[in-house]
C-alpha cells in the first residue's frame, strides 16, 4: 500500500457496468515527508474519502476485493483514510537521544 | 520479497473492515547494504515488528493477505519477518 | 521468471510461522548475458537447495506459491531452478 493525497475526482458516464456507482478519485502518492512521489493515478474509493484527504491505497487485483462478489476491473483502491502518521528519526539518532537523557 | 526498514507508523480510523486491528507500518525498502530504494510503502504487520527494525516484506496481494491471516483482504504488502542478519558476498 | 545470481543470504529468526525453516536468498536479477539487470535485489525462498554464487531461476508474484512446499505461504518470490547453462543466439 502507499500513502497518498486525494487531489481530484473523475466522472465517467460510460464505463464497465461493474463500476456503476463507484467513485473514482485521483490520488497523488506521497512520501512520508508529504512530498509527491511519482505520478498521480485513479483509484476507486472504498471508504468514503474526499478531496484533500490523506489516504492509503492498495494496488493490484486486491483493490477489487471490497466489491466481492462483484469483480470490477480495477487496479487501485483507497482502503483507508489516514488520521495521522509518524516518522521516527533513524535508530542511531534515537540511541543518541536516549544517551543524552 | 524485499528488505526494508520500518520508519514509522500510520493511524487510520476509517478503513476497510478487513484491516480491523491490523498494525500499519511505513517501510522504506533498502538494498542489502542498507541504502534506501524508492519510496516508503505501507505494509500490514504480520510479526510484531517495530520502528527501526529491518524487516522482510512481501509485495503481492494474496501473500500479504495470508500474512494478515485474512482471505480477500485488500492488501498488497506485509511484513513477514524481522531480519537478524544479512550476508552478502561482496565479490558477486 | 527471472534469471538471477545469488549474492547472499538473509537470516530472520522471528518470522511468519509458515516461513520457519525456509532458506532466504538474496538474488540479483540479471540479463541472459550475465549483466546485472535494472532494479534492485529480491529476497527469494529457496526450494532447490541453491547457494551463493549460483545462477538461478526465480518465479515471482502469486506464482511463487506454486513452488514446492510454498502453498498458502506469504511469499512472492521463490528460487525454483539452478541454471546450468544459458545459450543466447542473436
Amino acid at each position: 500500500m502507499q500513502l497518498a493525497r486525494v487531489v481530484g475526482e473523475v466522472v465517467a458516464t460510460r464505463k464497465d457496468e461493474t463500476l456503476l456507482g463507484v467513485k473514482l478519485l485521483i490520488v497523488q502518492p506521497i512520501a512520508p515527508d508529504g512530498q509527491p512521489a511519482g505520478r498521480p493515478i485513479v483509484a476507486v474509493d472504498e471508504v468514503g474519502a474526499g478531496a484533500g484527504e490523506h489516504v492509503f491505497f492498495v494496488r493490484g487485483k486486491e483493490a477489487s476485493f471490497p466489491f466481492l462478489p462483484a469483480e470490477p476491473p480495477v487496479d487501485a483502491g483507497i482502503v483507508g483514510i489516514v488520521d495521522h502518521w509518524s516518522v521516527e528519526p533513524p535508530a542511531d539518532a534515537a540511541v543518541r537521544a536516549g544517551a543524552a537523557e | 520479497m524485499q528488505i526494508g526498514r520500518v520508519v514509522g507508523t500510520v493511524v487510520a480510523t476509517q478503513k476497510h473492515a478487513r484491516f480491523e486491528g491490523a498494525k500499519l507500518l511505513l517501510v522504506q525498502p533498502i538494498d542489502p547494504d542498507g541504502n534506501p530504494r524508492g519510496t516508503a510503502l505501507l505494509a500490514v504487520d504480520g510479526v510484531g515488528a517495530g520502528v527501526h527494525e529491518r524487516v522482510l516484506i512481501v509485495l503481492e496481494g494474496r501473500a500479504a493477505g495470508e500474512a494478515l491471516g485474512r482471505k480477500a483482504a485488500p492488501v498488497d504488502a506485509a511484513v513477514v519477518g524481522i531480519v537478524d542478519r544479512v550476508d552478502v558476498d561482496g565479490a558477486l | 521468471m527471472l534469471l538471477a545470481r545469488i549474492i547472499g543470504t538473509v537470516v530472520a529468526t522471528r518470522k511468519d510461522p509458515r516461513l520457519v525453516s525456509t532458506k532466504l536468498l538474496i538474488a540479483r536479477p540479471m540479463d541472459p548475458r550475465g549483466k546485472a539487470a535494472e532494479g534492485g535485489c529480491v529476497i527469494a525462498v529457496d526450494t532447490v537447495d541453491a547457494g551463493v554464487g549460483e545462477t538461478v531461476l526465480i518465479v515471482s508474484g502469486s506464482s511463487a506459491r506454486m513452488a514446492s512446499g510454498l502453498k498458502d505461504c506469504p511469499v512472492d518470490a521463490a528460487v525454483v531452478g539452478i541454471v546450468d547453462e544459458i545459450a543466447v543466439r542473436e
